[in-house]
């Protein structure tokens, strides 16, 4: 049972397909006759290859946005076509910054609801159903979408494993975008990019987060330390996000950065259901917090009841001496 | 300058609950609380108005319990007066609906700026301040990490993967601010009296024009239609530090090959 059309909102990053746009376009080809990719901008020419070897036939790109944050001008295109008849069964983005507010502005201007969060999605006669984990991923809720299509689905990344389907190079087409009125007023002026030599959160092999337990802001330089000494990724939990320690790019949990890792090392985190979420995922997991009570030693496989401050710096010590 | 801040009230997330069998909506008959995400805009919104030299922020929620306690928190904190849409037909909205509902209360006051969380605690599903600038015709700028005002136009600070993103925005719009970027105020004893007499007008969805059939249940596009336990990870060893724990680190990411 598959649909006949669905689009992928795909995202290019410095001239990069995010891998979270690979994941999406390979479960695509599960649900649909027909995958086909939507771009912001006019690169759509230096990504078709891509896009293509996983199973997109078409690039429809929107040109040049002159600088125009992407949710308006990617939504009204869509929508656009859809009003002309020519859009899809169903458009699946990612929850990404940009992936939610195309998708949000696109619920309004089509009129349909989008289920949010998914980890999985499936085709269930005309429409879809997607997956999305509550209470910290201890309960699985099953949404379905009534009413008719175009359907409208906002997955997770790292839901999926991404594989090429060998597909050749897609088409590049133009997707209109029409007048944008009123809410075409937000425009991006500049962009700063902040240094970093590790790899990136969502795409490490091993991450090394910290929480509440690291007891003060400066202390997250062990989380950092341990991370670089590893070739990995630093990430924080809500709490200390929320006390502003450290951005929100780096927050690990239900709000922020869903990572699977082949190693997450948890330090000073208790474990609360919001950031279980974000990382239970991970294949194998190492935590060292102090109370014995703390729920993340329930989902570790190697648990140390400990003082992060005694802890890590030996650990530190020990990996620098190798 | 006026600026409307959108807030949710939310079961306490220390407390998670659980979801309602018969409805499926998640159990809401406790005290509901500010949504901690939420604190974050109501701080911001206070700081443009003073930095402007004048103006007022005012609240905007909807709940379908009539609870005020989360709002007088944020009254407390030092907005003007709320606006709480509450009635029974609205359990099971979805985020298109809640955000039509919410785009209707705010419409008439005809603010300068509307201020929302990026995502609540409960639902978090990201979606609503975009669709409620959509709703009303304006400008939006998602994950803001500042606010910074220029006369009939803003400059904002957009959290990115790789950094952040300056929005350059026209007023009147609709922002989501990021948690953590500002400290939210304590309310002060004065400011919790205050907050007591501060006007709470309380509307229903009917007030503001929906039909039962377009709120709730009955307006939503989705249907819950399985709730299933999901397979549970295995706790592995857990050992206590005896000042020698950080080889048995080292032993388990050598037998990986991680080192």
């Amino acid at each position: 049972m598959t649909l006949d059309t669905i689009w992928v909102y795909a995202e290019v990053v410095d001239g990069e397909v995010t891998s979270t746009t690979l994941e999406l376009l390979t479960k695509a080809r599960d649900l649909a006759d027909t995958v086909a990719c939507v771009v912001a901008g006019d690169e759509g020419d230096d990504v078709a290859e891509v896009l293509g070897s996983y199973g997109a036939e078409t690039v429809y790109e929107t040109g040049d946005l002159d600088g125009a944050l992407v949710g308006v001008p990617v939504a009204a295109a869509i929508a656009a076509a859809c009003d002309a008849g020519d859009g899809p069964d169903a458009v699946l983005a990612a929850t990404t910054y940009d992936g939610r507010d195309v998708a949000a502005r696109l619920s309004v201007k089509l009129d349909r609801t989008v289920i949010t969060n998914c980890v999985d999605v499936e085709v269930d006669g005309d429409t879809l159903v997607g997956t999305e984990p509550i209470f910290g991923g201890a309960t699985d809720i099953k949404t379905k979408l009534t009413g008719d299509g175009p359907h409208l689905v906002l997955l997770r990344p790292k839901s999926f494993a991404a594989e090429p389907s060998g597909g050749d190079e897609a088409d590049v087409e133009e997707l209109e975008v029409p007048d944008l009125g009123n809410s075409g007023g937000a425009t991006v002026s500049d962009r700063f990019v902040e240094e970093s030599d590790g790899p990136k959160l969502d795409e490490a092999d091993l991450v090394v987060s910290g929480g509440r337990g690291l007891g003060e802001a400066d202390k997250f330089a062990l989380v950092a330390d341990l991370a670089k000494s590893l070739s990995g990724a630093a990430g924080a939990s809500r709490a200390i996000v929320d006390a502003g320690w450290v951005p929100y790019s780096q927050q690990v949990g239900q709000t922020g950065k869903v990572v699977k890792p082949n190693v997450y090392i948890a330090c000073g985190i208790s474990g609360a259901t919001q950031h279980l979420v974000g990382m239970k995922g991970s294949k194998n997991i190492i935590a060292i917090n102090k109370d014995p009570e703390a729920p993340i030693f329930g989902v570790a496989d190697l648990g140390i009841v400990g003082d992060v401050h005694k802890v890590m710096p030996a650990l530190l010590e020990a990996l620098a001496s190798r | 300058m006026k600026v409307v801040v959108c807030v949710k009230q939310i079961p306490d997330p220390a407390d998670p609950g659980a979801l309602d069998p018969e409805t499926r909506t998640l159990k809401r008959d406790v005290k509901l609380i500010l949504d901690e995400s939420d604190s974050y805009g109501v701080e911001m919104g206070l700081q443009l108005v003073d930095n402007a030299g004048g103006g007022e922020v005012t609240l905007v929620s909807m709940a379908p319990n009539n609870e005020q306690s989360g709002l007088r928190t944020a009254l407390a904190m030092g907005a003007e007066s709320a606006t709480l849409i509450s009635d029974t037909e609205l359990i099971g909205s979805d985020a298109l609906t809640t955000a039509k509902v919410l785009a209707a209360a705010i419409k008439d006051q005809e603010p300068d700026l509307v201020i929302a969380g990026s995502e609540s605690s409960d639902g978090y599903t990201g979606t609503v301040p975009e669709m409620i600038a959509a709703v009303l015709d304006l400008p939006s700028v998602t994950a803001a990490k500042s606010i910074e005002v220029n006369g009939d136009a803003i400059q904002v600070q957009r959290q990115t993967d790789a950094g952040y993103d300056v929005v350059d925005c026209s007023l009147p719009a609709v922002i989501s601010v990021t948690a953590g970027v500002v400290e939210p105020r304590y309310p002060s004893f004065k400011g919790i009296m205050a907050a007591k007499s501060k006007p709470l007008d309380e509307k229903s969805s009917a007030d503001l024009g929906f039909a039962p059939d377009a709120v709730g249940w009955a307006g939503s596009g989705q249907e819950i239609v399985g709730v299933e336990e999901a397979p549970q990870r295995e706790a592995g060893e857990v050992i206590e530090d005896d000042g020698e724990a950080h080889l048995k680190i080292v032993e388990f990411l050598e037998n990986l090959k991680v080192i």
